[in-house]
């Protein structure tokens, strides 16, 4: 899965209320200005024929085909009626007739759409494939076809232009529909007992409710254009009625001698077009989802750095080298900072775990090592060195080489990280081939080499095929074999195995294991499972709140000295966890990193809060072993201090999370 | 008194030449009060089995029987209810919690009586009744399964199927809903089939368990039995695979 | 059902034994064939649906009783419904499309007349759409990814939102008096050189143009945020090989379906631009045959124009086949 970006993208479970979403569209300029523009318009069209309907009847043949002058704003026409004044006028028919338009298409439409859950299986199949089929035409030659048959004139044509639109409406309409349906709470709801209909009424129809209107917006926007078109081409409104569409042809016969007769109603036909179009655009970015505002101020000067002594225990010269390394976001309500001041090294063939739950900033830390967090994004440090190599200088071309022979990645979800649409083998080969010069064969013939030394069967064949002939396992297999092209010193895995069958991550872990003894490769591996990174790594770094709370050996994991270390592992059931005890639990949730608290970010969740812990947030220090904690009463935990408090937290029936 | 019996049911989507065996001949017993853990790696078909167990999937074979009677699928009195995996799908977003789970109040109820009741199955979750009001949105994940609990118990199931519901939790919360099963359990006697990837989660909560694999069980009994000394060699590969313990 | 259902133990069980290839051109053929019979039959009812008598309604009121009776024995209206059908199912396969109940001329020939020039306005403005939209729109998602550049971003948006709402005939009619009025640079009307192609084409083509270009940039913003890419940026590639190699690639895929949407419109937008600048092709026709109450010409209009939407189709879903193997494997 891509990092989720904080502040930046409101995820569809936890949108604000219905009412705050329509309020911030109107907030929004292009939102005022296309509501506006259409109230204008729908105004016009129910007050223009009092204002001006005299006049745009007013028959004068001394004034024919006049140009525009003081009396007549855009001209006359052939009778000498003031153009301008059956301009305004024709704002009422045209609106009109396109609303009744857009009315049939919605009403038409939902039925049709509804055809499959209301009919059952094999009548609505039937009605699916036919709107099908009629979504292929393009709405224009429905529209001629239905106006032949319907007849001539404006009843035929709003006939006409309703049913061509129901056929995309069904679509839509069924399209939505389906994916609701589809939804856990409408399936629980149909376990429940409750009935088909009753399913459509109360939970389909709401949830579909905004997208429709708002396409209904849009389509009414689209009939009025259809409108004038059929009117323009002479099939639409007759005369003695007239719509912009005839005003238009009938400008156009006249367009070299007083073009402001043509001009005027196709100025009217755009800016109408444009207010629903833009209103409905406007409504839906609002409903949507809302983008991150703002650019990320140039941060000065006095950095939020964690006061650091020291670094971790690190033999010889360290392959990766961390310190005070922030990423910073744009947000609705100011910068957000899902890692602060995370100060950490790697040493030569050494594996470190970071453990850590939602909002502990574990994976943007690898990303922001790995130099692959982008704007809106901003990575600081003051010190990223790998191999030696200061990474926060020079442009992506400088590094090049170094990170992509020596640095290799692993992400989360291998499906979508390798791309579908090439094969395995052209994808591990295409890095070797820039960074290395290896030529087509050559680098084929590595990529068949990798494959074989991360156990997958059949390199030969399999580097052939593309990831979707790949199970899960195998394609992760085949993102560690295309990191190991080079000759990585170090491995940066994110959430490797999560997606991963428990059998399955056995072998990835057993085979990340070995490359790390054959080769001596340093591994950084992140995972929300405290027992995998136990497993595997020799050290762990424990995140919370974007900062690193411990930095102890894996071994003595059970033996953190910070409350949260504690809480961690004994809220994680394992095959020896006592049956008789309720499960400890840590009380509160995980801090949202727009909302970082000053202080300790784990005071609200920790039995040993103090005020000194709400005020002053801890800094990481290193004891003598060189490991690090970040905590005020660091020396209460060690001596079993919260161990009481998890269990009761356990048990206890308040309302905790 | 409310047993539920999977009786060689098998459930296959598609044709014959082109289709897709999920469930092949699964027979599987829920005995009235008991939690019955089903544990499994994807595609293993126990998601299917639930789905199966509720009506949400076609039973091609076999029969699932509560208390010797074919567990009925129309509309109304459904006494087998289901909570789902995904916290932030399985309540309507538009709806509140209240309401979600008067929902599953059986029909005919007076209204007076179904708020009473939808008071007291929020207490029953841990969750303060005055919420009753609130929408999803403003809930925590663990909340939200709480509340999907409770709707599944408002329809007074006998059995209760629980698909993975603590796998898309933050592992420190997971506590709070593992705890409230077992209490259900112990205090109220609710039949439970408990299907997990997880085994120390399940290991946890149920007293039974059974292991499937590619749509069949390949080893069932007491908890301890299976997992301190299985008898198939699949059951013996899961267990190794599992990481080590922490403590 | 995908063609290789993998197990949690890795080795892909082939559960499918057709060739998923073929199981999707056969399908993709039957919904085409489906899809003419349709067609067909919609222009066939063109004649019975409308309320009336077609032929009196062409003639006139004033026509004589025995001349109405001639034409319609000459159309065949006075035989059963069935063979009717048969006829007219007949007529299509072997070119006869009937006579013209105004000129008395072959269908079929007014049709081989009026075809060229539209067939030559739709395939320029084809051509001006993909080649504006296509580097445009991949341009603006590269330049503005991430919420780069802001000022531009909003620049191409309102260009392209005002752009795309203006119709065509519309817009036309605003280039004939820009630029053939005022300026006197091109031709008003007609078909008659090189030069007289501009206009019409241009008005035909920056509508979808536009729209096109937006789906093009917003396809592009989504590819790049996309893990694959993520993928070829830690593989360290040049951002020319990422961009070139891994993001165009799919955004281009993910535009297909709603471009070739955008190009059957662009079929059905030369009736209407036809009209403005008399171009001689069936919009026109189609056009003055409806007024007219011809409907011979109107159903062989219709059926020319169907068919050339569901060519585009085909035509789209055969590229999208080839781009992506994976839609192939989906719709088996």
């Amino acid at each position: 899965m891509t990092t989720v970006v904080p502040g930046a993208l409101v995820p569809l479970a936890d949108r604000p209320a219905a009412r705050g979403r329509w309020g911030s569209v109107l907030r929004t300029p292009v939102g005022i200005g296309a509501a506006v523009l259409l109230a204008a318009v729908l105004v016009l069209a129910v007050v223009a024929p009092f204002v001006w309907g005299a006049r745009a009847e007013a028959v004068d043949t001394d004034a024919i085909l006049q140009g525009s002058s003081a009396a007549h704003l855009v001209g006359t026409d052939n009778l000498g009626r003031d153009l301008f004044a059956r301009t305004m006028v024709a704002t009422g028919l045209s609106v009109r007739l396109a609303l009744t338009a857009t009315l049939l298409t919605v009403v038409l439409g939902m039925l049709l759409g509804a055809a499959p859950l209301l009919l059952g299986r094999r009548a609505g199949r039937l009605v699916t494939a036919g709107i099908d089929i009629a979504v292929a035409f393009p709405g224009l030659l429905l529209a001629l076809f239905f106006a032949i048959v319907f007849g001539v004139g404006a009843t035929g044509a709003v006939l006409a232009i309703g049913v061509a639109g129901a056929p995309v409406f069904a679509r839509l309409t069924s399209t939505l529909a389906a994916g609701v349906a589809s939804r856990d709470y409408v399936l629980a709801a149909r376990v429940a007992g409750v009935g088909r209909f009753r399913v459509l009424l109360r939970h389909v129809l709401p949830n579909i409710a905004e997208p429709l209107v708002v396409n209904a917006t849009i389509g009414a926007g689209g009939a009025l254009l259809a409108f004038a078109g059929l009117s323009f081409l002479g099939l639409g409104v007759q005369a003695p009625d007239y719509d912009w569409g005839r005003l238009l042809q009938d400008g156009l016969s006249g367009i070299y001698r007083h073009p402001e007769a043509a001009l005027a109603p196709g100025l009217a036909i755009v800016v109408a077009g444009l207010a629903f179009n833009l209103f409905g655009e406007a409504v839906a970015k609002g409903i949507g989802l809302t983008s991150a505002t703002g650019v990320v101020a140039r941060r000065t000067a006095g950095s939020d750095q964690q006061p650091v002594t020291g670094r971790g225990p690190v033999a010889g010269e360290p392959v990766l080298d961390v310190e005070d390394l922030s990423v910073v976001f744009p947000g609705a309500h100011g910068p957000v900072r899902p890692v602060r001041g995370v100060t950490f090294s790697v040493g030569r063939g050494e594996a470190v775990g970071v453990v850590g739950e939602s909002g502990s900033g574990k994976s943007l830390t690898a990303l922001a090592v790995a130099r692959l967090v982008e704007a809106p994004g901003e990575v600081t440090a003051a010190r990223l060195d790998f191999r030696g190599t200061d990474l926060r200088t020079g442009g992506d071309r400088a590094h090049r080489r170094l990170l992509g022979t020596g640095f290799a990645m692993v992400f989360q979800d291998p499906m979508t990280s390798l791309n579908p649409t090439q094969r395995i083998g052209h994808q591990l080969a295409e890095g070797a081939r820039r960074h290395q010069g290896l030529s087509r064969a050559a680098g084929l013939a590595r990529a068949v080499d990798r494959l074989r030394s991360v156990r997958v069967p059949e390199p030969e064949r399999r580097s052939r095929q593309y990831p979707h002939e790949f199970s899960g396992g195998m394609r992760q297999r085949a993102m560690i074999g295309m990191g190991l092209m080079g000759e990585p010193a170090l491995i940066v895995a994110d959430e490797p195995t999560t997606a991963l069958d428990v059998t399955v991550q056995r072998s990835v872990l057993d085979l990340l294991a070995a490359i790390r003894r054959s080769d001596d490769v340093a591994l950084l591996l992140i995972s929300h499972d405290v027992a995998v990174v136990r497993e595997v790594c020799d050290r762990v770094l424990v995140m919370y709140a974007g900062r690193i709370v411990e930095d102890l050996p894996a071994d003595r994991l059970a033996a953190g000295r910070h409350p949260y270390t504690r809480a961690l592992v004994a809220t994680v059931p394992d095959m020896a966890v006592d049956l008789d005890a309720p499960l400890p639990v840590i009380p509160g949730r995980p801090v949202d990193p727009s909302a970082q608290p000053p202080g300790c970010a784990y005071a609200a969740r920790c039995p040993l809060a103090s005020d000194r812990c709400r005020a002053e947030d801890p800094p990481l220090v290193a004891d003598a072993d060189g490991r690090r904690v970040a905590c005020w009463h660091a020396d209460e935990v060690a001596a079993g201090a919260v161990d009481g408090e998890l269990a009761a937290a356990g048990a206890a029936r308040e309302e905790v999370a | 008194m409310s047993e539920l019996v999977f009786d060689d049911v098998t459930v296959r989507y598609g044709n014959a030449r082109t289709g897709h065996t999920a469930v092949d001949g699964v027979s599987l017993v829920v005995p009235d009060g008991a939690v019955v853990g089903l544990v499994g790696e994807s595609g293993s078909g126990k998601s299917t089995l639930a789905k199966a167990a509720v009506g949400l999937a076609p039973i091609t074979g076999g029969a699932v029987l509560l208390d010797g009677v074919p567990v009925p699928t129309r509309p109304g009195r459904r006494p087998v209810q289901m909570v789902f995996q995904d916290p932030y799908s399985s309540l309507d977003p538009r709806m509140t919690i209240g309401d979600s789970v008067a929902e599953a109040v059986p029909r005919g109820t007076p209204r007076a009586e179904r708020r009473a009741e939808v008071l007291r199955l929020l207490e029953l979750v841990d969750l303060d009744p005055a919420r009753a009001r609130a929408y999803p949105a403003q809930l925590s994940g663990g909340q939200r399964q709480r509340v999907a609990v409770a709707r599944a118990l408002a329809a007074r199931p006998e059995v209760v199927v629980a698909d993975e519901i603590t796998s898309a939790l933050d592992v420190s919360i997971q506590g709070t809903v593992l705890n409230l099963v077992r209490r259900l359990q112990r205090e109220l006697g609710t039949s439970m089939l408990f299907i997990s990837h997880n085994l120390a989660v399940v290991r946890y909560v149920a007293s039974t368990i059974a292991v499937m694999r590619e749509g069949r069980i390949v080893e069932q009994g007491p908890a301890e039995q299976v997992l301190g000394d299985p008898a198939h060699d699949y059951t013996r590969e899961l267990l190794a695979a599992v990481p080590g313990a922490v403590r | 059902m995908t063609a290789a259902a993998p197990t949690a133990t890795g080795t892909p069980s082939r559960r499918v034994t057709d060739n998923p290839w073929l199981t999707f051109a056969v399908r993709r053929t039957g919904r085409l064939l489906v899809s003419l019979w349709v067609l067909v039959t919609a222009s066939f009812l063109i004649l019975h649906l409308i309320p009336g008598d077609p032929v009196r309604a062409a003639l006139g009121p004033t026509a004589p009783a025995a001349l109405v009776a001639a034409r319609r024995a000459s159309l065949g209206l006075d035989r059963p419904l069935w063979e009717q059908y048969l006829d007219h199912l007949r007529g299509i396969v072997t070119g006869d499309l009937g006579s013209s109940l105004g000129s008395s001329l072959p269908v079929s020939r007014i049709i081989g007349q009026r075809l060229p020039a539209t067939l030559e306005l739709a395939l320029l403005a084809f051509l001006v759409v993909v080649a504006l939209a296509v580097p445009v729109g991949a341009a603006m998602g590269v330049l503005t990814r991430g919420g780069r550049r802001r000022g531009g971003e909003l620049a191409f948006s309102s260009t392209s939102t005002v752009l795309g709402a203006v119709p065509d005939f519309v817009l036309g009619v605003g280039f004939v008096y820009l630029f053939s009025v005022t300026l006197g640079w091109l031709p008003v009307a007609g078909r008659t050189g090189p030069s007289s192609y501009v206009l019409p084409v241009l008005a035909l083509a920056i509508g979808p143009a536009a729209a096109l270009a937006r789906i093009v940039r917003v396809e592009m913003l989504t590819a790049l945020r996309s893990d694959h890419v993520r993928t070829a940026r830690a593989k360290r590639l040049p951002a020319w090989q990422v961009v070139l190699g891994h993001a165009l690639p799919h955004a281009l895929t993910a535009s297909i379906t709603l471009g070739g949407l955008l190009l059957s419109a662009l079929v059905a937008g030369t009736v209407l631009v036809e009209n403005v600048f008399s171009w001689p092709g069936l919009g026109s026709t189609i056009v003055s045959s409806i007024l007219e109450k011809d409907y011979p010409v109107v159903q062989g209009v219709v059926l020319v124009y169907g068919a050339g939407v569901l060519l585009v189709n085909l035509l789209v879903d055969v590229v999208l086949s080839l781009l992506d193997p994976r839609s192939v494997i989906r719709e088996s």
